[in-house]
């Protein structure tokens, strides 16, 4: 399939989802109400539509673009159908930002959870970068990814641990757990500009993602700059990441699934996958938003829950069908 | 005639320990060198530091007569590409894209014809589209080699070029390195089979404990003494109607 084919596909598909989001929820309108909320946005249905619903999709699909963008430069990066932002420690290092500043009463602060889980992301990433230009070995950077994994969930169990009361607890856990509910525009707002330039280096890393399908040995001698295009897509998955943390907490698996729904039909390019993963992505977590709201459960199930609900087993089918070409 | 590569007095050192010492190589434009030498003797990590690819603690390593150290990636591309001996495929490419990224520089429609042309030569035009986690060793090996040959690289360094290739592709693939010397190009090989190294070389390169041990042609540098002092082995190279032939059984 070419990529125009395939990115048209994915975006219509995407459109159908952002609408489903919209139209379906909790509460449901009747036709005369949407055909109120339309007419009139300051009427109750258009508040429904435009205030709540909308920036709440509109939310899940940034998010989701940008980890299945982070996950698939990460997976072209390392060679690896395993790697994801979580893998490398990109998530619990933003997360562990986010559980600090909560900790510290800083919550009450406007941009002050968002702003610590984008800085503790990008100084995972600052130290996976450093990492990357030190080793070239992919292995060896999954190895530390882990072991700043390990590190961050330590930390963050740290501030469990020490958490002044149940409430701030109860807050931190929430975070965790991930959720797109009661985001507003300005909420996405602040965060389009990381995951733009985030967006642009994975895009400038693209071209040398297919060279390192040979190993790090041949793609130095590929004429290509390779440290740099290392650098630039570490930097870019984790400006992504740090900035979907800050705007929906984590949210895991989305993207590790999202570049392997579209890698056959790239062709195998890991190169080509990049904008099919940030549209396919985009996709999943506005359908798993749309489930956490439409389930009926007592309390709102959370995006992250669900994600590793319906995730951890789709991921498991698609391990098993695409096991046998990946590594021999 | 300015070398094609050159070593001079290379030292390259795992920790504390070298693993090449004091080596001094120079490969002409045009010739077949042939690098053999038992396992863990510094083969590898001679074409390494020959390409720039392993730090030096000493000496210098030069491309067309440039310091490696101070060439751009491009420029270094241009001089010199390299076949590692790792064969390990990220992702399921098709042969064609595999054998298009030695020409990363032209335009698609142009890579893809220079990509099948290539393809040809080591004979797999029949597997040009499938995908080389689908094909056996042998012929994703056949599929780098492509690869290799499309960057018409006037320096072409394979590292066991021929492990895991049946008889015939064996010889296929030293015949392809010879028309490549013969167009004009420094060829670099490391062999584990002597009998082929005196076939195809040159020059033969001996290394031995992280030390070139000897060098010249093949005939003159594979003496009995040597192949038992650096192989372990007793033996000698005779001449057949074949073509020379490595005679030899482990040193008793």
């Amino acid at each position: 399939m070419s990529d125009l084919r395939l990115n048209l596909m994915l975006a219509f598909i995407l459109l159908l989802l952002l609408a489903a989001g919209l139209f379906l929820g909790e509460t449901a309108l009747s036709a005369a109400q949407l055909q109120q909320a339309f007419s009139y946005p300051n009427s109750g249905p258009g508040e429904i539509l435009w205030s709540i619903r909308a920036p709440r999709v509109a939310a899940a699909a940034v998010v989701g673009g940008a980890l299945g963008l982070a996950g698939a430069v990460l997976q072209g990066l390392l060679r690896n159908p395993l790697a994801d932002p979580g893998v490398l420690g990109v998530s619990a290092g933003a997360g562990l930002g986010a559980a600090l500043a909560i900790a510290l009463g800083l919550a009450a602060i406007p941009g002050a959870i968002e702003g610590a889980a984008l800085a503790a992301a990008l100084a995972t990433g600052l130290l996976l970068t450093l990492l990357a230009a030190r080793f070239r070995e992919p292995e060896t950077l999954i190895l530390f990814g882990v072991a700043l994994s390990a590190f961050g969930g330590a930390l963050t169990s740290l501030v469990f641990n020490f958490a002044p009361s149940p409430v701030t607890l109860a807050e931190v856990f929430s975070w965790l757990l991930g959720s797109v509910a009661n985001r507003d525009w300005g909420d996405i707002g602040r965060q389009l500009i990381p995951m733009g330039i985030g967006a642009g280096l994975c895009a400038y890393a693209g071209r040398g993602l297919v060279v390192l399908t040979l190993g790090e040995e041949t793609a130095a001698l590929s004429g290509l700059p390779m440290s740099r295009l290392r650098a630039a897509a570490v930097a870019g998955a984790s400006l992504l990441t740090g900035s979907a943390v800050a705007l929906a907490g984590i949210v895991g698996f989305v993207g590790l699934a999202a570049p392997h729904l579209v890698r056959a039909a790239a062709g195998a390019d890991p190169g080509r996958a990049l904008t099919p993963s940030a549209l396919a992505g985009a996709g999943l977590l506005v359908a798993a938003d749309l489930a956490a709201r439409i389930i009926p459960t007592d309390l709102e199930l959370k995006l992250g829950v669900v994600t590793a609900l319906f995730g951890a087993p789709l991921f498991a089918l698609i391990a098993w069908r695409a096991a046998r070409s990946w590594r021999r | 005639m300015t070398a094609a590569l050159s070593l001079e007095q290379a030292v390259v050192r795992r920790g504390s320990r070298p693993v090449l010492s004091d080596a001094t190589v120079s490969v002409a434009p045009g010739e077949l060198v042939v690098i053999v030498g038992p396992n863990g003797a510094g083969k590898t990590t001679l074409l390494q530091a020959a390409l720039g690819l392993a730090r030096l603690s000493a000496g210098v390593a030069r491309l067309g007569g440039h310091d490696v150290t101070q060439l751009s990636e491009a420029a270094r591309a241009a001089l010199a590409a390299y076949m590692p001996q790792e064969r390990r495929v990220g992702w399921n490419l098709p042969a064609w894209r595999i054998a298009g990224l030695g020409v990363l520089d032209r335009p698609p429609a142009q890579a893809r014809a220079v990509a099948e042309a290539m393809l040809a030569r080591v004979g797999l035009e029949s597997l040009a589209g499938r995908g080389v986690l689908d094909m056996s060793g042998g012929e994703r090996a056949k599929a780098l080699l492509a690869r290799l040959l499309a960057t018409g690289a006037p320096l072409l360094v394979a590292d066991e070029p021929i492990v895991g290739l049946d008889p015939d592709a064996q010889l296929l693939t030293l015949d392809l390195f010879r028309e490549e010397a013969v167009r004009g190009a420094a060829v670099v090989l490391t062999l584990h089979d002597l009998t082929l190294a005196v076939r195809a070389a040159d020059r033969l390169l001996v290394v031995h404990e992280g030390r070139v041990v000897a060098a010249g042609t093949p005939t003159q540098v594979l003496t009995p003494d040597l192949l038992r002092r650096v192989f372990s082995l007793d033996g000698a190279v005779e001449t057949t109607s074949a073509g020379p032939v490595v005679v030899a059984r482990r040193a008793s």
